[in-house]
């Protein structure tokens, strides 16, 4: 047990405190406030479920996105989509036994990594080249997708050319899960993938990154179109009513 | 910004994005509102001394507030969907004009003082103190954004702008810097009633002026009742529709219409204006003060339904806030939408044959809709989704034998503002007016070259007044804008009614 187990396990910790309760601060700040006003980018769905539906089109096909600009959507379809895959290929190396369709997906998910690194070079590139999206870029949306790109190109380099002990990595893993820590494998290039993994976590809920439960919580997406039939006032409204109230 | 001389933008002969020209619409922005316009308002008369702590801790406010000022500050990636679809940033390449541009100037302010990141890393994540020169970039470009929510239908996120540029003219205001036209307008009102600051006698006036018009015209006895207690239905109307061209046409359509149902309608002096400019300076408090006037009038007359007239944003705040704002309206005839639009209603009437219309009065127009973008992307008519754009359709079909549609990514939700929206329509902005009208030059143009059309109808009193000034700058006669009422009006076969 050396210095570097310590630390990442610690790490670890830290940044999945960090995740788990910046994003549950964030989620709860914006349930919380309310959406004073009807304001559903029209034409909106008229029922519960057909706002569920609309918010599930955005989510899983980027349909927005996909009437706005065909390049965005294809680069960032090819990201989030590759990156699901990737994800869940990883959870073999936090369970155990490993689920059997976790087994199946492993191939998919090895190669899916290339088509992450795709989208991820697409949409830099694109933020350097393209006059108006690079206007719009700050530092740290340059980074951001360096840093994905860090994790997206060590993981592969690990899949594909200089292996890590991955049985060594996952007791490792399940060690720190199960507060029984076990030695961390040392490959250079395993401790830079796991580095940029534990930033990804601890800047996630500082960053736009929120965008992720954001797209969620939209008023011009997620509310019903029913101003006429359901009467919608917030809290903080409904005060200013008190004084007129006999006007009515 | 009211420079006398600029140069209205040529039609491009394919949609290409402008290459960016930074800092082309810098300026000192429109007028800039006196303390009588913003006190009726509560708002501090002039930029109060303490403007930084004010503006921070409003933005504070607001931000608790309205989640979805949180979440559209919080949600932006930057990815640049939105930055060509604005039309003031089609038609004047300033970058600023990019909605996410237009976002950032207070997403900046935002990141440095309400977010972690920004408070430790300001020049990392584009954060920013306020200064006076930020000040005065939010006056400026908020007051270059017509809220016209086609931003939003193409975010990923849903982020609208509008929304954004709300909340900034609101920190404005509330430090003392609003802006002349929305604000003047507003006292107005207050004081007598509607944006035009038309008084009774004068309406009155005006309306029987009308009915004479209308008689010399067609030999009928037409009314345009004003103030009559116990009329069926309450019209609320832009005031526009009172004296402007083409506006008043739609107005002579309407008191058409319900003559020839025989409902009893009426007209209110408390509440002679439909348009409530409340909703351009992002103010709840004066939202809703100035909707109460229609309940109050609706109460005071004892009407049964309350109809809109042809007027863009009044029919988003109609449709979608009024309830809200106002209600609820329980003393109205439930069997009705409350409120209901005059194109729902004149629309039912065709579908069940109540109006005799002669198709071939309106043969010397071809006709194309202008989908105005508060209707098309902030309310809805009928009972189905998109039923805005159905409406008006099939209603100038049912009065006209010629009716062309706009390029399919022109029209619809994808609609552009005629440039002139959200509390822009005044001549200290004229260039960003002419400019912002490029795209829906363009695409009239289009149908114009291709079908012959002559005409473009519409059902907003801002479009309509924007583009029978704009016009002119891109080769078309004033008069090419037209009420979609006025095509009712020139359709309807009259009948003395028995009521």
């Amino acid at each position: 047990m050396g210095f570097w187990t310590a630390f990442y396990a610690l790490s670890f910790y830290i940044a999945t405190l960090i995740l788990a309760g910046g994003l549950a601060y964030k989620i709860y700040q914006y349930a919380t406030t309310p959406a004073p006003l009807k304001v559903p980018t029209m034409p909106a769905p008229t029922t519960t479920g057909g706002v569920v539906l609309r918010i599930l089109s955005e989510v899983i096909l980027f349909k927005s996105l996909f009437r706005s600009n065909k390049w965005i959507w294809l680069f960032g379809m090819m990201f989030h989509g590759a990156l699901w895959v990737v994800l869940l290929r990883h959870l073999r190396y936090f369970i155990e036994p490993v689920w059997s369709w976790v087994v199946l997906i492993q191939p998919f998910g090895k190669y899916a990594g290339f088509v992450m690194l795709i989208g991820l070079i697409g949409l830099l590139a694109r933020r350097i080249f393209v006059e108006r999206i690079r206007y719009i870029s700050n530092p740290s949306d340059y980074l951001m997708l360096i840093l994905l790109l860090i994790i997206g190109g060590s993981g592969a380099m690990m899949s594909f050319v200089i292996h890590t002990d991955i049985v060594q990595f996952k007791a490792f893993m399940l060690g720190i899960m199960y507060f029984d820590w076990q030695s961390i494998p040392t490959d250079s290039i395993l401790l830079v993938h796991l580095a940029a993994v534990i930033l990804l976590m601890i800047v996630f809920p500082f960053s736009k990154l929120l965008h992720a439960p954001g797209v969620f919580f939209s008023p011009s997406r997620n509310q019903i179109d029913n101003a006429r039939e359901k009467r919608h006032v917030a809290a903080w409204a409904l005060k200013l009513e008190a004084p007129s109230a006999s006007s009515s | 910004m009211a420079k006398a001389n600029f140069e209205t933008p040529a039609f491009r002969s394919y949609p290409v994005i402008p290459i960016l020209k930074p800092g082309v619409m810098k300026g000192e922005g429109p007028f800039v509102a006196k303390p009588h316009m913003q006190e009726p308002l509560g708002y501090p008369g002039e930029l109060v001394e303490n403007w930084q702590e004010v503006a921070i801790s409003k933005m504070g406010e607001l931000l608790k507030k309205y989640r979805s000022l949180r979440v559209y500050l919080d949600a932006c990636v930057k990815c640049g969907a939105c930055t060509d679809k604005c039309h003031y940033m089609i038609g004047t390449a300033d970058p600023k004009n990019m909605p996410v541009a237009r976002q950032d100037l207070l997403r900046q302010v935002y990141r440095r003082y309400f977010t972690l990141a920004g408070k430790l890393f300001p020049k990392l994540v584009g954060a920013k103190d306020l200064t006076k020169d930020v000040l005065d970039d939010w006056y400026n470009y908020y007051h270059q954004c017509s809220q016209c929510r086609r931003c939003s239908v193409f975010c990923p996120y849903g982020i609208d702008t509008a929304d954004i540029s709300m909340a900034a003219r609101e920190i404005l205001d509330s430090v003392g810097k609003g802006q002349k036209y929305c604000n003047e307008i507003i006292s107005k009102v207050y004081k007598i009633g509607n944006n035009l600051g038309l008084p009774k006698p004068a309406l009155r006036n005006t309306l029987e002026g009308l009915e004479e018009d209308i008689k010399d015209d067609t030999g009928v006895d037409v009314r345009l009742p004003l103030d009559e207690v116990g009329a069926e239905v309450l019209v609320i109307t832009p005031s526009a529709d009172f004296f402007a061209e083409p506006h008043i046409d739609g107005l002579i359509g309407y008191a058409k219409v319900f003559h020839q149902t025989g409902i009893s309608w009426t007209l209110s002096s408390k509440a002679s204006e439909a348009a409530n400019f409340g909703m351009f300076i992002g103010s709840y408090e004066n939202m809703r003060s100035i909707a109460m006037r229609i309940r109050e009038a609706a109460l005071d007359l004892k009407v049964k339904r309350i109809i809109f007239g042809e007027c863009g944003h009044a029919w988003r705040v109609a449709y979608s806030f009024l309830n809200t704002l106002a209600g609820p309206f329980d003393f109205l005839d439930q069997r009705y939408p409350i409120p209901q639009h005059i194109c729902e209603f004149t629309y039912d009437l065709i579908q069940k044959g109540a109006l005799k219309i002669d198709k071939s009065a309106n043969d010397h127009h071809k006709v194309t809709f202008h989908d105005s973008c508060n209707v098309a992307r902030g309310s809805r008519m009928g009972n189905m989704p998109g039923g805005q754009f159905i409406i008006p359709r099939e209603i100038i079909k049912a009065c006209c034998n010629y009716y062309y549609d706009m390029p399919a990514d022109t029209i619809h939700d994808q609609t552009y503002c005629c440039g002139g929206g959200g509390g822009l329509l005044t001549d200290d902005l004229i260039e960003l007016r002419v400019k912002g009208a490029l795209p829906r030059m363009e695409s009239l143009k289009h149908v114009v070259d291709n079908f012959g059309v002559t005409h473009m109808a519409a059902i907003c009193a801002i479009c309509k007044s924007q583009f029978a000034k704009v016009l002119p700058y891109y080769g078309f006669k004033m008069d090419q804008i037209v009420s979609v009422h006025q095509l009712v009006s020139n359709a309807i076969v009259l009948e003395v009614s028995e009521f």
